[in-house]
């Protein structure tokens, strides 16, 4: 797929490293600067949307298949709620972090951390999910 | 003063891409200028300093709903056939009466809307003072947003990932997996799946 655009795929093989970091970037740094999981998990899928783009989506497919889109999607929800669930088998209330480390503020902070994950998980997985199901879609075998 | 010049600048821009929208039938230009209308909409969120909005818009709005789309135009029409839109059947006048009184409407009731950062708004009276003076002593998270949407508002958060997740799962079961029969997808029988 796309063997000839040689300028293409140099500049995406550049490129994709630097989208995944900034995605990392806005994940974990939502705290302080604009952004959070949900456009990180975007900007995140982002790049893999590119290299399925230019490399062709059964290549990207081999690097993250279906099936651990599946179970990934699944996973950031499990974290979102299992950290309520944390919370409350800690003695707080459902989502309260306060109670996740010794100090409410330490608590804020790892909670919060902890559920922008999931929603960044979950929200990569399933913008991936959806753009491998629109791809493989127009594909005949 | 730079603000609004740069506000009233986006907003043409916007306004030009709409009537571009409306005239153009290649839908592959269509789709391109939505994801143009989606980035300048974003900037003009960056102008009204609501960054976090600005930044889900250009991620979302210009990136994947663009690419969605796209995908979306190349399994509803063949890979030769000319990507064009249909002539509709019908007169324009009914719906353009409707949309001209809808507008009007619109209009008229932003003469009611309190002027933009008017601290006095309702909006403003209500917990954002709240969120404003005890966010970061509650949480230790300097962007306000970032609280209240992860730790004021988590309920509401985790259930905005439960629709996302919900969504994956609705778009897997309507159009996910290949289609196992080669013979029959010659035709445009999309829903038959065997």
């Amino acid at each position: 797929m796309m063997k000839h655009n040689l300028i293409l795929r140099v500049i995406s093989k550049f490129m994709i490293p630097l989208i995944f970091l900034f995605a990392l970037y806005v994940q974990f740094h939502g705290d302080f600067g604009p952004g959070g999981g949900f456009q990180a998990g975007v900007i995140f899928s982002a790049g893999l949307i590119l290299y399925a783009l230019v490399f062709g989506v059964e290549t990207a497919k081999q690097i993250i298949p279906p099936f651990v889109l599946r179970c990934l999607a699944s996973l950031g929800v499990l974290i979102y709620a299992g950290t309520g669930v944390a919370s409350l088998i800690l003695g707080g209330k459902y989502l309260e972090y306060g109670v996740l480390a010794s100090t409410q503020v330490a608590g804020q902070h790892l909670g919060i951390l902890i559920i922008e994950l999931g929603v960044g998980i979950t929200v990569m997985s399933v913008m991936l999910i959806m753009f491998f199901a629109f791809a493989e879609r127009g594909q005949p075998e | 003063m730079l603000d609004s010049l740069i506000g009233i600048t986006l907003l043409t821009l916007l306004m030009i891409q709409a009537f571009a929208i409306i005239y153009l039938r290649n839908l592959f230009a269509v789709i391109m200028l939505f994801g143009a209308f989606s980035f300048i909409s974003a900037g003009l969120f960056v102008v009204m300093d609501a960054v976090d909005v600005a930044f889900t818009e250009a991620a979302v709005g210009a990136g994947i709903s663009t690419i969605l789309m796209l995908g979306t135009l190349a399994l509803t029409y063949g890979r030769n056939e000319e990507k064009q839109e249909k002539k509709s059947s019908h007169k324009p006048w009914l719906p353009l009466i409707v949309v001209s009184i809808t507008g009007a409407m619109l209009i008229y009731g932003t003469s009611d809307i309190p002027a933009f950062g008017d601290p006095q708004a309702p909006a403003q009276q209500h917990v954002a003072p709240y969120y404003l003076e005890k966010g970061l002593s509650d949480t230790g998270v300097p962007n306000i947003v970032t609280a209240v949407l992860a730790s004021y508002r988590g309920f509401d958060t985790l259930g905005e990932v439960a629709v996302i997740f919900t969504a994956g799962i609705a778009v897997m079961l309507l159009i996910g997996g290949r289609r196992r029969s080669t013979r029959r997808n010659t035709e445009s029988g999309d829903d038959d799946e065997t």
